[in-house]
């Protein structure tokens, strides 16, 4: 006891052994440090690196978003262009082809035209030649018995003796140039 | 020359080598104060070191509070290294040693205890206060008491009664027969000793740093008379580099006492074995 009441007495001179006040006053100081770092100020901060890792990530969510969307866009587009290419290409054929028939048919009418055109043609001359050839059959007939009447000096009226004669001797040299040719 | 604690200055400044004046070595003296306001014997009494105390704590505070007071998500310059201190003891210490999960209710005490301590022993060579409050056993005893009481009542609630005492004692079975002896030293080394050793490391080192840079400022203006001139060199040289190298202990004795801090939070969490 009087061991502990020394060192109390020497306590002003032993750094070992802690006056009261300034125990008191360390207590003080301290928790005057922690209270405002545990109350406000650590808070506080805690808070705002939140914030910012929420903002760093958000963001990086936010491009990733943005790079799907686009990626999505360019697939469409892409997807829409092949379309669109595939359908020019049909429209090509299609006019292709169709200018294919179109042209066969120009071309079958014309044919269709030019063979009436011919045929009329062919039909026309036929006509003429036979009325030509009746024509000078009757002519040459004439010809023929007039000269024939101027020879004999007496006139053959008789009509149908006439006919047949001229008739039989035109179908002998008719013949005759069917022969030669 | 006997110690006059009511001198203003750590030493006498008219005695020199030569002038039959001996060496005004620094000592125990160097660390008691007048009071500045009351009577040292009355224990209502107002020093240097307690003005130091409380003037450190407002300085730790405004700086947090100028930097995290409205804290931005994009930081400015102060912001950003308030932060990065505060993360190197939230990270760096506190996760590293008790885990992000059990640890972060922690780390407001950490983070005080570490720039508390920081600042109490800046004050070491802030010119005109020059004087590490943590010299002083009570701030450091203070501080270790906190954190000792914590582990305490934390080993309490987390193992109860009996896992209490086996915490303590390092109970383990397979030590056979050296068991009560290991049990015996653990005990004491943990429950009785540990404040004890946590609040010295602290106290002494700073006591230590302080007397150092004492003697060797007094050198110099001790040795300034006739040819002492040039060891007065010397000794100012010293006093340069010791000042440095307070400077690195301060930091590293506050980052010290904060690891020990987590490692006993550590211990009281961790089940035992």
């Amino acid at each position: 006891m009087s061991q502990l009441l020394i060192l109390a007495a020497e306590g002003k001179e032993n750094p070992l052994v802690p006056p009261i006040p300034e125990l008191v006053i360390g207590l003080l100081a301290f928790v005057i440090v922690f209270g405002f770092l545990a109350w406000k100020l650590l808070p506080n901060i805690n808070k705002v690196l939140e914030q910012r890792r929420e903002a760093i990530e958000g963001g990086i969510e936010k491009a990733e978003a943005a790079q799907t969307e686009a990626q999505s866009v360019l697939e469409q587009y892409k997807a829409q262009l092949a379309e669109a290419r595939h359908e020019a290409a049909r429209l090509r054929q299609e006019a292709q082809e169709q200018g294919a028939t179109l042209i066969a048919e120009m071309r079958a009418e014309g044919q269709r035209q030019r063979e009436e055109i011919v045929t009329a043609g062919h039909a026309q001359i036929e006509a003429d030649r036979k009325a030509a050839a009746s024509a000078l059959r009757q002519d040459v007939g004439k010809l023929a018995t007039e000269l024939a009447g101027k020879l004999v000096g007496e006139s053959l009226e008789d009509h149908a003796r006439q006919s047949r004669v001229i008739d039989r001797f035109l179908d002998e040299l008719e013949e005759k140039a069917e022969a030669t040719r | 020359m006997s110690a006059d604690p009511t001198q203003v200055l750590a030493f006498e400044t008219d005695c020199h080598i030569f002038d039959g004046c001996g060496f005004p070595a620094p000592g125990l003296h160097s660390f008691l104060f007048k009071p500045l306001w009351g009577d040292a014997d009355s224990n209502v009494y107002f020093n240097k070191p307690m003005l130091l105390a409380l003037l450190g704590s407002i300085i730790v505070i405004g700086f947090f509070w100028a930097a995290f007071r409205k804290p931005k998500v994009v930081p400015g310059k102060l912001q950003m290294v308030a932060e990065s201190g505060y993360d190197f003891i939230r990270r760096g210490v506190v996760y590293e040693t008790i885990g992000k999960k059990e640890g972060e209710k922690y780390v407001p005490l950490v983070v005080s205890l570490f720039f508390f301590i920081w600042m109490m022993n800046l004050w070491s060579i802030v010119p005109v206060a020059q004087f590490p409050v943590t010299s002083i056993i009570a701030y450091p005893l203070v501080l270790a008491l906190i954190v000792y009481v914590l582990w305490v009542s934390l080993t309490f609630k987390r193992h109860g009664f009996v896992g209490f005492f086996k915490n303590v004692t390092g109970y383990d079975k397979s030590l056979g027969a050296v068991l009560p002896l290991a049990m015996l030293i653990e005990f004491f080394s943990n429950l009785l000793v540990r404040p004890f050793t946590h609040a010295v490391r602290l106290f002494a080192n700073m006591f230590a740093g302080h007397t150092l840079l004492l003697l060797f400022t007094i050198a110099s203006w001790y040795l300034l008379n006739g040819v002492g001139i040039a060891y007065a060199g010397v000794s100012f040289l010293m006093t340069i580099v010791m000042t440095a190298f307070e400077l690195f202990i301060q930091a590293l004795q506050a980052y010290v006492f904060v690891l020990l801090t987590c490692t006993y939070i550590q211990g009281a969490l961790a089940e035992h074995h």
